[in-house]
């Protein structure tokens, strides 16, 4: 699966609350959702994200709360895929049950900048900055976790038989 | 190779006899928990399966706890869609306004909860059970549909951090200063995907809300789960609340952990997380006057009746400072009773206090108490992220009942070694 798009930027331990006001939770609906991310960290996200968009972060990326509309939110912005240095695990496991690819790449997440045309093949965890021709490489997802991506999220693999 | 506490009741529940770092497993649950705002996304995923009903009816429960009393109408939306799934599938344990407090008090007390379980829930603070020496995990509304479903879940083993407790608490000095203090000290990821283990001589001082209280905010460290080694205090504690046949499980001695920590209680003081992170922890040498305008007293971190006994202590026969809002909140119904027959409402009342019914209410932003811009708030609750409890330019102060008690009557951020000594 490869992924391209501009780059938004964010720093180290960006919290659910900040993805997703809890204000905003009394609803599950993806678009209303997505008309908020990023509202209490980044208040022109909404207007600039682009379909295919790429986030970038820092440490412990999804901190905080369990709340699977932070990952809904962002894959309902158009977002393409989250390069952070490190995830909070719960949100780790969520974005992998929804089906939001995200991977771990420190050096990408320190030398790609706000703006940047980034292309990600996860297949073999090549990820390349257009705008600098920089290439860093990410560790690729266990066998396990690939396989309930690939089936298209959890219960899809479930409803499968896989799991 | 000797297996963690956690790594133990993971292999058990896996069915195999060890399990190693980094292993993915797919463990059977013994129960499955959500609540008002994560059920709904979790109750539309359980749909696409086309199941009769969930796997285990006793095993499942929700709890109407983060906007209920319905906050407004889609918040009314969302519980209603929970009680009518909850009715349909003849779940058990169902929890609605007048039976519902805080999950995180609310299970435990119920006797849901028990050594050696292993746990899921559709929200963070999940790893509260770990204080009863079961392995309990937040998750995510889709984790907790599978759950509901096939009563699994899938967990890539962790490593674990061991803290070795010594010494004993001082007075005015609870739980919550102790993971303030821990987590100043590990930082907000420090125990990323790992479990952190209590345990040593110093646990017999700790009492079961002291624990609770730590374990709950163990994923403020980042930690996969918090656990407690069990003693007769866990035992008393689940005999007490009717939970099921205790199963213990011991580290093996030659368990490798990450790291090993000593953590003496007694060094411990009044500790506060400044804004706009939990591993923001100072002690009173390093706090300034901080002028205050909102207390809480409550959350599924200190909700519980010690934690009220503790600020009712201080708020005796004083005043709440005048332009400071005193909210307290009992977490369970339970609660609720105990502190109303044992006077410590008439003292929270008479204080300048008010009492709410259980809620998460205000410590995620969601009513019965929000900031606006540039208010301070000293709150018992778990986080003080951006905008957590209101504006984005508000802020939280986390601390302990004691500290937030004593802050109510001086209207800055104080110490309650500093009240009581006056």
């Amino acid at each position: 699966m490869k992924y391209t798009g501009n780059v938004l930027k964010y720093g180290d331990n960006v919290d659910t609350d900040v993805i997703i006001p809890a204000r905003y939770l009394n609803t599950s609906d993806h678009k209303e959702l997505a008309s908020h991310c990023m509202e209490d960290i980044d208040k022109t996200f909404v207007s600039r994200v682009q379909q295919g968009d790429i986030i970038t972060a820092g440490q412990n990326f999804g901190c905080g709360s369990s709340r699977e509309h932070a990952p809904i939110a962002i894959k309902a912005s158009g977002v393409s895929l989250v390069i952070a240095k490190s995830f909070a695990r719960i949100f780790y496991r969520n974005a992998i049950n929804i089906g939001l690819a995200i991977v771990e790449c420190p050096e990408a997440a320190d030398n790609i900048s706000e703006g940047d045309k980034v292309e990600a093949d996860m297949d073999n965890g090549i990820i390349r900055n257009l705008t600098t021709g920089q290439e860093f490489k990410a560790a690729p997802f266990p066998d396990f976790v690939q396989k309930i991506i690939e089936n298209g999220g959890l219960m899809e693999s479930i409803a499968k038989g896989i799991i | 190779m000797g297996m963690t506490m956690t790594q133990k009741i993971l292999a058990a529940h896996a069915g195999l006899d060890s399990v190693e770092t980094g292993q993915l497993i797919l463990a059977n649950l013994d129960l499955v928990l959500g609540n008002d705002i994560t059920s709904p996304v979790a109750i539309k995923e359980f749909a696409k399966l086309n199941k009769d009903g969930v796997f285990d009816k006793d095993k499942v429960t929700m709890v109407m706890d983060h906007f209920a009393p319905n906050k407004d109408i889609k918040a009314a939306e969302q519980c209603k869609m929970c009680r009518e799934f909850c009715g349909a599938n003849d779940v058990t344990h169902f929890y609605d306004v007048g039976e519902m407090g805080i999950e995180h008090a609310l299970l435990p007390e119920k006797g849901l909860v028990s050594a050696g379980f292993c746990v899921i829930g559709a929200d963070s603070h999940t790893c509260t059970y770990g204080a009863v020496g079961a392995f309990s995990t937040g998750v995510g509304s889709t984790d907790m549909a599978c759950g509901m479903a096939i009563g699994k879940a899938w967990f890539k083993v962790p490593s674990a951090i061991r803290f070795n407790l010594t010494g004993k608490l001082n007075k005015y000095v609870s739980g919550k200063d102790v993971i303030l203090h821990i987590i100043g000290k590990i930082g907000v990821d420090g125990a990323l995907y790992k479990s952190m283990e209590f345990g040593g001589e110093g646990l017999s001082s700790l009492s079961m809300d002291d624990r609770l209280c730590i374990a709950n905010m163990a994923i403020e460290a980042g930690a996969k789960n918090g656990i407690f080694e069990v003693d007769d205090i866990t035992l008393d504690y689940l005999k007490a609340h009717n939970a099921a046949e205790p199963v213990i499980y011991k580290a093996d001695e030659d368990a490798v952990y990450d790291e090993i920590i000593d953590i003496d209680l007694s060094a411990i003081e009044p500790t506060v997380a400044f804004p706009h992170l939990p591993e923001n922890a100072r002690t009173f040498s390093e706090i300034g006057d901080i002028k205050i305008d909102q207390v809480i007293i409550g959350s599924c971190t200190n909700g519980r009746l010690e934690d009220l006994q503790q600020a009712a202590e201080i708020l005796k026969g004083r005043k709440c400072a005048k332009g400071v809002r005193v909210i307290i909140i009992p977490a369970t119904q339970q609660i609720y009773l105990d502190a109303m027959e044992q006077g410590l409402l008439k003292i929270f009342i008479e204080s300048g206090a008010v009492v709410s019914t259980p809620t998460c209410g205000p410590c995620l932003g969601g009513h019965m108490g929000i900031l606006a811009a540039g208010e301070r708030a000293v709150a018992t609750t778990n986080r003080n992220f951006v905008g957590r409890m209101g504006h984005v330019e508000s802020e939280i102060y986390l601390a302990s009942p004691a500290t937030a008690a004593a802050s109510a009557i001086t209207g800055k951020i104080t110490s309650p070694w500093e009240v009581m000594s006056k």
